[in-house]
């Protein structure tokens, strides 16, 4: 029973598909992830910046979906946990978190995972330290950190592998 | 909860915006939304118009001038940190950036945003204040620069009109002067208890710039003493002239210790 009103389309790529939706203004990024486009992946946790659990890649890069209007994202490329699994199977990622245990109840997981990968894009080598403050944005109840600063690590390995083949821009 | 509803404009350069502004002077601005969009999520802000200004790709740059650097508001904190000009002439600036809340608030925030929010814990205010930027702000008028240390006047409180907006900063390149930074908080991200920049004029003249002590940016010239015991009578002396909105002995000490430690910063860059 949700009155709509000023309803504006607007376009957005979502993990690489093209897609047209019609929000009203005050609706968060977030919700329309979720709620118009069934992609309850991204997690709400807070709504004010601080657990992490919405986060998502914005134009490759960590943002916070609940801190955004989704018509403020017009235009973007946004990149969901809904697009994280490769056709063939679990990503280097993925694959190092459950080998190290590094979810227990897997809320926080999804925003993990994309700020990891965020980050071993743009640098494949980091250490224990720089993987720590990447992640710092992003609150885990069950964990303690550390298993997934260890998965992390460990996947590293994977990314360094593509970008010895597909040389990065330095930092 | 969620935000209540608002008009919503997008205007795509800067002419459009400070037009918006002047036919509808209650419209609020929205650039990163790191810190309007929480407050609007709890209701504590409801806007009837938004001015959505991230469109205003103009406004966001990093440039040598003959005076200095020009940075654009709508720089982002994460590129300002980035930044090879930031690093080059003012790597104070750079690592205040870096210390702004995580990297995915970074990665949206903006330098126009932090400015004119003036939250008396953020690293950007001060910084300001201390490499004594000015601060350049348009409206339907014209356009006006005001030094940083005139703009910023007191808890969440700036000399911005409710039509003008901030499009950018000029901070001028100093041969004679050396700056140091450190700031404390609880957790890597959270907002810093307190944090002082140094300015060091030769080896023993300068200035400490404070932020999260008090309502605001707190500029203090002082002499440096070489000896550390004097060095601290002197910054104990500064913090008495301030007043913490609380805690105050503890602010005090804090301020007393990060003014150490940016003094030693700066001195370090001194040779
Ligand atoms: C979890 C978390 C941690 C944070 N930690 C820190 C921290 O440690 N240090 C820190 O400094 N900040 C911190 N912030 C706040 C962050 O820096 C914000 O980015 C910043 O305060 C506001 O910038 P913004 O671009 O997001 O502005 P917005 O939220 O869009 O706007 C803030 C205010 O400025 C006005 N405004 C914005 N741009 C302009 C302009 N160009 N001209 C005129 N008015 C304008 C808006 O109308 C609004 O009143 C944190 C935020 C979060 C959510
Ligand atoms: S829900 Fe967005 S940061 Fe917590
Ligand atoms: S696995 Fe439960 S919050 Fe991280």
């Amino acid at each position: 029973m949700t009155t709509q009103q000023n309803l504006t389309r607007i376009q957005l790529s979502i993990n690489d598909e093209q897609r047209t939706v019609d929000v009203e203004p005050r609706w968060l990024l977030s919700d329309v992830l979720r709620h118009e486009l069934g992609l309850t992946g991204t997690h709400v946790g807070c709504e004010q910046g601080v657990c992490g659990a919405c986060t998502v890649l914005v134009n490759g890069q960590p943002q916070r979906s609940c801190l955004m209007f989704a018509v403020s994202a017009q235009g973007s490329e946004i990149r969901t946990i809904e697009a994280a699994t490769p056709v063939e199977g679990l990503s280097p990622l993925q694959a190092a978190f459950e080998k190290h245990h590094a979810l227990q109840c897997g809320f926080c997981t999804p925003a993990m995972v994309l700020t990891a990968e965020a980050l071993l894009k743009m640098n494949p080598n980091p250490t224990e330290q720089e993987v720590r403050v990447a992640l710092s944005g992003n609150i885990c109840r069950c964990t303690g950190y550390q298993f997934i600063v260890d998965a992390v690590l460990e996947a590293a390995e994977a990314y360094r592998r593509v970008s010895s083949t597909t040389q990065r821009e330095g930092q | 909860m969620k935000p209540v509803a608002f008009d919503y404009y997008r205007p795509e350069n800067l002419a459009d915006a400070v037009q918006v502004l002047q036919s509808s002077p209650q419209a609020k601005i929205l650039a990163g939304g790191q810190s309007l969009i929480p407050m609007m999520n709890f209701r504590l802000m409801r806007p009837e118009t938004l001015l959505d200004i991230t469109g205003l790709t103009e406004l966001d740059y990093v440039e040598r001038t003959d005076r200095g650097l020009r940075i654009g508001a709508l720089t982002r904190h994460q590129n300002l940190h980035m930044s090879k000009l930031v690093h080059e002439h003012f790597p104070v600036l750079a690592e205040a950036a870096g210390e702004i809340g995580h990297w995915a608030i970074r990665n949206r925030g903006t330098l126009g945003g932090s400015l004119t929010h003036a939250d008396p814990a953020s690293e950007l205010p001060a910084a300001m204040v201390a490499l004594h930027a000015d601060i350049e702000i348009a409206s339907s008028d014209g356009t006006r620069t005001v030094p940083a240390e005139e703009f910023f006047l007191g808890f969440l409180t700036t000399d911005l009109g409710p039509n003008e907006l901030v499009t950018g900063i000029e901070v001028p390149v100093s041969d004679t002067s050396q700056f140091g930074f450190s700031e404390f908080a609880r957790r890597p991200g959270d907002f810093a208890l307190a944090g002082a920049f140094v300015e060091l004029h030769g080896t023993d003249r300068g200035a400490v710039t404070w932020f999260g002590v008090s309502g605001g940016p707190e500029r203090r010239e002082t002499r440096f003493p070489q000896n550390r015991q004097e060095r601290e009578a002197v910054f104990i002396d500064l913090t008495q002239t301030f007043d913490p909105l609380d805690e105050p002995e503890y602010k005090r000490r804090l301020a007393v210790t990060v003014a150490e430690d940016a003094y030693q910063n700066a001195a370090g860059r001194l040779d």
